[in-house]
């Protein structure tokens, strides 16, 4: 009986449903093109969008509440899940917070892997994004291609961590190890076979015809209105603003590289594609810097080599499996870290970094425990996805799929 | 000249007087009380005042401090100056019982969903918001889970043991 009551809670189909000409079309929650579980139902007349009603939190998980009774160190898996697609960003940015928190101070030669491994992920994250666009316009081969590469980059943090997509990776204060030989080998083979490739992708699809005129014009949002929705990243950037965290508030020494920021003019889905692409880039470019750097620190302080975490963060660090096997002090740490004996100082702190999608925030209260008081994420993707009924109403429900793609709204992220 | 801190500081005194406190700047971001009732007033300020420029909502989110008995919901903003890259932290604190606050959404439609989920999450009723309804939580539910009475489960508790399930 209740069960029933529920269903007629649902169901609202309203008087005048008999004489309406339009149609109304339940794009989700599993819809092959709307990439992720969210629904949108939309009200549409022919092929025109009149209006549409975003329906999001079928993958919510309570990541804020479990947090609070979690130690810090636990907090890195939650983190992996929000966008899934670029998880190091998040987890770095996670330890980042915790790091600022703590007042810890770490090595250029750790800041500099971090910066690798999140460039890394800025690549992946970005051309599953603009892949999955060039797919959602009808071309399914530039993503076949992208997605060999995103394997190399996948290989690269198994190396580097044990895992591929959600990555777990690092620590309060660094890396949980050093990365090995061939992760460096691995790193070198990509840097070489990556631009041919990304060359290849943007030769399809740039100034393909079909392409452009699928894209360009197709879910466009003004400078303004996107501000005042809360963009950022890269589809703030698509509309000319050219605010990026890794620049407005360096961390991590992101102030030592030397990269530029794409824009794009319009703020549609053709903008948002060639700002990824150029990011990709200038990432590639970044990647190199930071493996020069780390070059040049290794030949001036050879003992550097081994450095893969700050000393001062012992306190949350877990220390290497056969520290622990042999010597006190890392066997105490690791039954000081694991049995949450350990407590942050108190603080409020906000972090910011760039991640695939935009700013990603973190909102740490800490009360003195072990866990945190309160931990908010400040996910750009459910921030900004609120814009898409106003950029897609007035369009066409074939523009309607290209700017959801080219969102690049993550499920994950949507709903933490 | 470079806006500070200080001058953010000043410049909100001298308009809002004494009514901002609990003044506090934790690695580097200046944070304040506003009083339940002007946290519009003094996002209208930062926003169209020529030097402030606060023009970017960046989070809008509530914590729960039960002890701090009258007003236990604390909504919490944080907006940023793109052109100069500062940022700034307000604080507005409502009872439990009663937590009205106004909404923001007319300045920014950014604060459209950011208030539902603060709704959602602690029941904080934004006053003038147009669709205030749960986010990503299910409709049926009757409670705002993220306040503190809604304790995490206890690892420890031994009624709930299954061996079927390994607990």
């Amino acid at each position: 009986m209740e069960l029933q009551q529920h269903h007629q809670h649902h169901i609202k189909l309203s008087e005048e449903s008999l004489q309406k000409q339009t149609t109304t079309l339940n794009l989700g929650p599993t819809h092959p093109a709307t990439h992720g579980v969210f629904q949108n139902i939309m009200e549409i007349d022919g092929e025109r969008v009149l209006e549409t009603v975003p329906t999001i939190g079928y993958i919510h998980r309570a990541f804020e509440k479990i947090a609070e009774r979690r130690p810090f160190y636990q907090i890195t898996t939650l983190t992996d899940r929000l966008n899934y697609c670029s998880s190091p960003i998040n987890n770095m940015g996670w330890h980042m917070t915790v790091e600022k928190l703590l007042k810890i101070n770490v090595p250029k030669r750790v800041q500099y892997l971090r910066v690798i491994v999140m460039e890394l992920a800025r690549i992946a994250d970005h051309l599953v994004c603009n892949s999955v666009v060039a797919v959602d316009t009808g071309a399914l081969t530039p993503f076949t291609y992208v997605f060999q590469v995103r394997e190399h980059i996948y290989e690269i943090f198994e190396e580097i961590c044990g895992s591929r997509l959600t990555t777990n990776m690092g620590r309060v204060g660094g890396f949980e190890r050093n990365f090995s030989a061939t992760a460096f080998e691995k790193l070198d083979k990509f840097l070489q076979d990556f631009p041919k490739t990304m060359k290849e992708f943007e030769n399809l699809l740039d100034r393909n015809r079909i392409f452009m005129d699928r894209c360009i014009g197709a879910g466009p949002i003004s400078a303004e209105r996107a501000l005042n929705y809360g963009f950022t990243g890269p589809n703030l950037r698509a509309t000319g603003v050219d605010y990026d965290v890794r620049v407005a508030q360096p961390y991590s020494s992101y102030e030592d590289f030397d990269f530029k920021i794409p824009v794009g003019t319009n703020g549609d889905v053709y903008d948002r594609y060639l700002v990824r692409n150029g990011e990709i880039w200038q990432s590639l470019s970044i990647i190199r810097q930071a493996l020069e750097k780390i070059e040049k620190i290794e030949k001036e302080f050879p003992e550097q080599k081994n450095i893969f975490y700050a000393q001062e963060a012992d306190h949350f660090h877990l220390p290497p499996k056969e520290d622990v096997y042999t010597k006190m002090e890392a066997l105490i740490y690791h039954f000081k870290i694991i049995m949450g004996e350990i407590d942050a100082p108190k603080g409020e702190v906000y972090h910011a970094v760039e991640g695939g999608n935009g700013e990603l925030g973190f909102y740490l209260i800490s009360d003195g425990g072990r866990t945190p008081y309160r931990l908010h994420f400040r996910r750009p993707c459910f921030i900004y996805y609120q814009a898409f009924p106003e950029m897609v109403s007035g369009g066409l429900l074939s523009d309607a799929i290209i700017a959801l793609s080219s969102l690049n709204v993550i499920a994950g992220e949507l709903d933490a | 000249m470079a806006l500070t801190n200080e001058i953010i500081k000043q410049k909100l005194t001298e308009k809002f007087g004494d009514q901002l406190t609990e003044w506090d700047e934790q690695f580097g971001l200046l944070t304040f009380k506003v009083p339940a009732d002007q946290n519009l007033k003094v996002i209208q300020f930062l926003y169209d005042d020529e030097t402030l420029r606060f023009r970017f909502l960046t989070d809008l989110t509530a914590v729960h401090y039960p002890e701090r008995k009258g007003e236990e919901i604390c909504v919490v903003y944080h907006l940023h100056n793109l052109v100069d890259n500062i940022r700034l932290r307000f604080k507005v604190y409502v009872p439990s019982e009663k937590p009205d606050v106004y909404t923001v959404t007319q300045r920014f439609s950014t604060a459209n969903w950011m208030e539902r989920e603060t709704y959602d999450f602690f029941g904080v009723n934004f006053i003038g918001h147009p669709n205030l309804i749960r986010i990503l939580n299910v409709d049926e539910m009757d409670y705002f889970p993220m306040r503190k009475e809604y304790a995490m489960e206890d690892p420890t508790r031994r009624d709930k043991d299954d061996e079927m399930f390994g607990r």
